[in-house]
């Protein structure tokens, strides 16, 4: 397909919005392409993340939400056979220039993954871990407290508060969430990935969830990728829609729940392919 | 719409959603038109069945209400889906108000079977004729989703309202000239009403099949054209 | 299971759709007699195939230790010496010197032949003082020497028999044969037996084997250089190839790029493992000894060498227990903004140790067990000090195995099955380590 006639669907009050620099955008992403060896994955997606938000990235299997989102904080890097092209520019930095450290963006663009990941250490030195290599404590009274503020933000300090030193893998499901989401916060980052956090949990550890990315985006710019609709329906404020490597679509959620301009969006919120 | 969904239960569901509005708006259309020709036949015994069989519109409304909210809870309906439902719901409530009015032309005409012939029937039958036009074009255009065509009702409203404002100036001459015709032209003005009434909910159902194909409802405003509210009629 | 074969069609072809559960169902039961015969037959075969390498182990270990147990208990006798200070120290200077060179020899005679008066003829002398070890006057010179002050008293001193006596004792060898053969003639078996009637012979744990290095004299003969040799070569393959190992295992699974120059050393590492021994000793005769010159026979020539042989299963050992780490961790710690050594040093590592130390652990008992290489670089010598650092020569455990094996002296045999069963047991402590290890710190993600 030609990139030319490639157009993602904008309702035009949303359209009208953005060009109006109403919004504060966070990431700004221009034409990204990527390709896995020979394959492409990512065909010129043009797509605006704003800051204090929920966007969230639907769409079936193998549409290159992940793929996107996880070249946000270019952990695509981690892949060999990976190349990325086009702009992605944070805050006016282009994250993909060689002037970017790498280690410092991931520092600023956090990520929380899909099955739980908590390091096999105690739940204070998961926490503690990201302030003590970037070096944003300045004594153990300073970590202590980033420790306490991380597990009291993600929703999780009343639960451990009395046992620190419990290895972070003793944790139920939902717990093991909520401890990644605040070793991810404890270094202070401006943007946090989500990768289907709540594909593991159980219902109701989704419903906290939730409710602490609701809390969340006060402070931090929150871009998700889940494959339930409902969820991106209850979560975000902007969804896009991703189909084989393309944006289809990208508008208000309410909007595109309710009334999609494109038909192909259409068709997969409500159940017609997947 | 394009496709069918992929579990098949659901298409099913919105199926029986669409039959038991078309049973409900067709028995509502066969009120109607029987109230209507017991009116002008001056036939007690049909008006007393019109009477009776409105029961059974109101129990397939109930069973549209019963049916669209279990659809919300289990189906969580995204997009037109949605929309579906929702109309369906308003548009089950309008028909079975639409029955109540053709029941209450019912109970008028057993009352007027017992007075003497009054004038102006030619104008009622002719106002009941085009609004009969409109609640069946209506409902096709729901059942085919066909805005279009719902549009076109919205229209010919303004023919009815006209024929109400001109039938109420007549039958008020009608009681002045002739006050032992009051009774009988006092049942007329309400059937009128009715007939007038029934006319706005047929435009009410086509604004919402509008909003069910389109996804908002129709921007400029109907055209009204009853000015019956604002008309005095002096005597000489 | 080859003995299973298909059920014949006619049952497939059962007409009543309701009734193709049913037959399915008998086709199987019937099939389960089959099965389970082949299921027996395979446990037979497994069991079968145990017992014989049980049995295979268990005479291997009964041959060993039945020739070997006889080497932990020797022979000693009390003996009561006259320190003569006429013989010793005649001057009465107390030179060290002095000291040193007397003849001890004179002395030790002296006081057996107290014992045995009658004893004359220069060759019956010989032959008697050919009963006592030779190593008995060396225990007297050094008694003397520590303390001058022994001269001229009397002292009780327990001496070791000569071996062949120890063996006489031992019943290893009998009387019967012609006296002039044997290495015990009847002269010396009747005067040994007077002396085990007078009491003064005893049989008493051979410290001496744990404690001395290697001699010509069997009795005298100890593996504690080869033991002390052994561990500063295995200090020097450690030092060397366990750094060096999991610095390569970690490169070549974290860091080097995918392409055909990593695959290329890949290969060779891999090959490097099946290498045969002798030539790394060729390679260390070659460069290390000849090319920079380093002393022959020293253990830290030695470790070099074996250092090169353990390195590949290091290697391989240290990429399996990296690629056991899950993916997950790194992606948690790259996420959080970790360089990629820190990933590596900080959770990585801790994380792959358990493996890499077992792998180091086995490939060190395999360095320990070597012979072939440490021979061609002249660790094969007869070193009779006990080795007090890297650059000294010295032998090997193996080796000494080696050495004593092909000695004629018939009372080594038993030493040497004695010093096999202190090389397996060390070898055998060594796997049983690496198991612990392994099973301690095994972990489910």
């Amino acid at each position: 397909m030609e990139s030319a006639t490639i157009k993602t669907a904008v309702a035009p009050a949303d359209a009208a919005l953005t060009a109006a620099g109403a919004r504060d955008t966070k990431f700004h992403t221009r034409k990204v392409c990527v390709y896995y060896g020979e394959k492409q994955a990512l065909f010129d997606v043009d797509l605006d993340i704003f800051s204090n938000e929920v966007t969230a990235l639907i769409g079936p299997s193998g549409c290159g939400k992940s793929t996107y989102l996880r070249s946000l904080n270019r952990m695509n890097d981690t892949i060999d056979i990976c190349r990325v092209t086009g702009d992605i520019i944070l805050d006016d930095i282009d994250v993909y220039s060689r002037e970017i450290d790498v280690v410092h963006l991931r520092a600023r663009v956090g990520m929380v993954f899909q099955k739980p990941n908590p390091f096999p250490k105690s739940i204070y030195e998961n926490v503690c871990y990201g302030p003590r290599i970037h070096g944003i404590a300045s004594g153990k009274a300073d970590l202590d407290q980033i420790v306490e503020e991380s597990l009291i933000k993600a929703g999780l300090w009343n639960e451990v508060k009395d046992r620190l030193d419990a290895p972070g893998t003793g944790l139920s499901g939902g717990q093991q969430q909520r401890l990644c989401i605040a070793r991810a916060i404890a270094v202070h980052p401006e943007v946090i990935l989500m990768d289907e956090p709540c594909s593991a949990l159980d219902p109701i550890a989704t419903a906290k969830i939730e409710e602490l990315i609701d809390e969340l985006r006060e402070n931090y710019t929150i871009v998700i990728v889940t494959h339930s609709m409902q969820q991106a329906a209850r979560v975000s404020q902007r969804t896009a829609f991703f189909h084989l490597g393309y944006l289809v679509e990208v508008g208000e959620t309410e909007q595109i729940f309710t009334n999609p301009v494109d038909q192909r969006t259409q068709d997969y919120i409500t159940g017609r392919f997947g | 719409m394009a496709t069918n969904h992929i579990v098949k239960s659901f298409d099913e569901d919105l199926r029986e959603l669409d039959n038991v509005i078309a049973e409900m708006g067709g028995l509502a259309e066969v009120q109607f038109a029987d109230a209507i020709t017991a009116l002008v036949k001056r036939d007690g015994e049909l008006a007393e069945r019109v009477v009776v069989s409105d029961k059974r519109i109101d129990e397939l409304e109930s069973k549209v209400d019963s049916h669209a909210i279990s659809m919300l809870a289990l189906r969580q309906p995204m997009a037109n889906d949605l929309r579906v439902v929702i109309t369906a719901l308003r548009i089950a409530s309008v028909v079975e108000r639409i029955g109540d009015y053709a029941k209450n032309i019912a109970k008028r005409t057993v009352a007027l079977t017992q007075t003497p012939p009054v004038g102006p029937t030619r104008t009622i039958a002719r106002m009941g004729n085009v609004v009969q036009g409109m609640i069946k074009t209506v409902l096709d255009a729901y059942l085919q989703r066909d805005a279009d065509m719902a549009r076109d009702v919205r229209l010919r409203d303004e023919e009815v309202d006209a024929l109400h404002t001109s039938l109420f100036r007549e039958l008020l001459t009608y009681m002045m000239e002739d006050p032992r015709s009051i009774s009988a032209c006092a049942h007329l003005l309400f059937v009128a009403k009715n007939i007038e009434r029934i006319g706005d909910h047929a435009t009410n159902i086509a604004e919402q099949v509008h909003f069910l194909v389109h996804g908002e409802l129709p921007g400029s405003a109907r055209p009204k054209g009853d000015e019956s509210s604002y008309t005095v009629v002096n005597a000489e | 299971m080859t003995d299973i074969t298909m059920n014949d069609s006619s049952e497939m072809n059962a007409p009543p759709t309701a009734h193709k559960g049913a037959t399915a169902a008998e086709a199987v039961r019937r099939s389960l007699k089959r099965r389970y015969a082949a299921e027996a037959r395979f446990r037979a075969y497994g069991i079968a195939a145990v017992i014989f390498a049980m049995l295979a182990l268990t005479t291997l270990f009964a041959t060993i230790i039945s020739s070997g147990m006889s080497a932990f208990r020797a022979t000693v006798i009390e003996l009561e010496v006259d320190l003569d200070a006429s013989v010793i120290d005649p001057d009465g200077t107390r030179n060290p010197q002095t000291l040193a060179t007397a003849n001890y020899r004179a002395l030790v005679f002296n006081s057996l032949r107290g014992m045995f008066p009658d004893v004359t003829s220069r060759n019956d002398r010989r032959d008697l003082t050919a009963m006592l070890s030779r190593g008995a006057s060396f225990q007297v010179q050094k008694l003397v020497v520590d303390d001058p002050s022994l001269i001229g008293s009397k002292i009780k001193i327990t001496v070791p028999v000569s071996s062949d006596v120890d063996l006489y004792e031992k019943g290893v060898i009998k009387k019967g044969t012609d006296s002039a053969d044997r290495r015990v003639n009847d002269k010396q078996m009747a005067w040994f037996d007077d002396l085990k009637a007078k009491g003064i012979v005893s049989t008493r744990f051979n410290t001496t084997f744990f404690t001395a290095a290697d001699s010509r004299e069997p009795e005298l003969a100890g593996i504690w250089g080869a033991v002390t040799g052994s561990f500063f070569t295995m200090l020097v393959t450690l030092l060397l190839s366990f750094p060096i190992g999991v610095a390569a295992a970690v490169y070549l699974e974290e860091f080097a790029p995918k392409n055909r120059i990593t695959q290329v050393i890949e290969v060779n590492i891999n090959n490097l493992a099946a290498v045969p021994s002798i030539v790394f000793g060729l390679l260390g005769l070659a460069v290390f000894i000849n090319f920079f010159g380093l002393p022959r026979s020293a253990p830290l020539v030695g470790g070099m060498v074996l250092a090169l042989m353990t390195l590949p299963t290091i290697i391989i050992a240290g990429r399996a227990a990296l690629k056991a780490v899950p993916p997950s961790i790194r992606e948690a710690a790259l996420g959080l903004g970790a360089s990629p050594v820190q990933v590596v040093s900080h959770h990585l590592l801790p994380l792959a140790m358990p493996g890499m130390l077992t792998g180091t652990i086995i490939g060190m008992a395999q360095a320990l067990g070597e012979t072939a290489p440490l021979l061609m670089i002249g660790m094969v010598a007869f070193i009779v000090d006990i080795p007090g650092g890297v650059t000294d020569p010295a032998t090997v455990l193996p080796v000494q195995v080696y050495l004593w094996a092909d000695s004629p002296e018939r009372a080594f045999v038993a030493r040497t099955s004695a010093a096999i069963m202190v090389l397996l047991g060390f070898l055998v402590f060594m796997n049983a380590l690496a198991v612990v290890l392994r099973k301690r710190f095994e972990r489910r993600w």
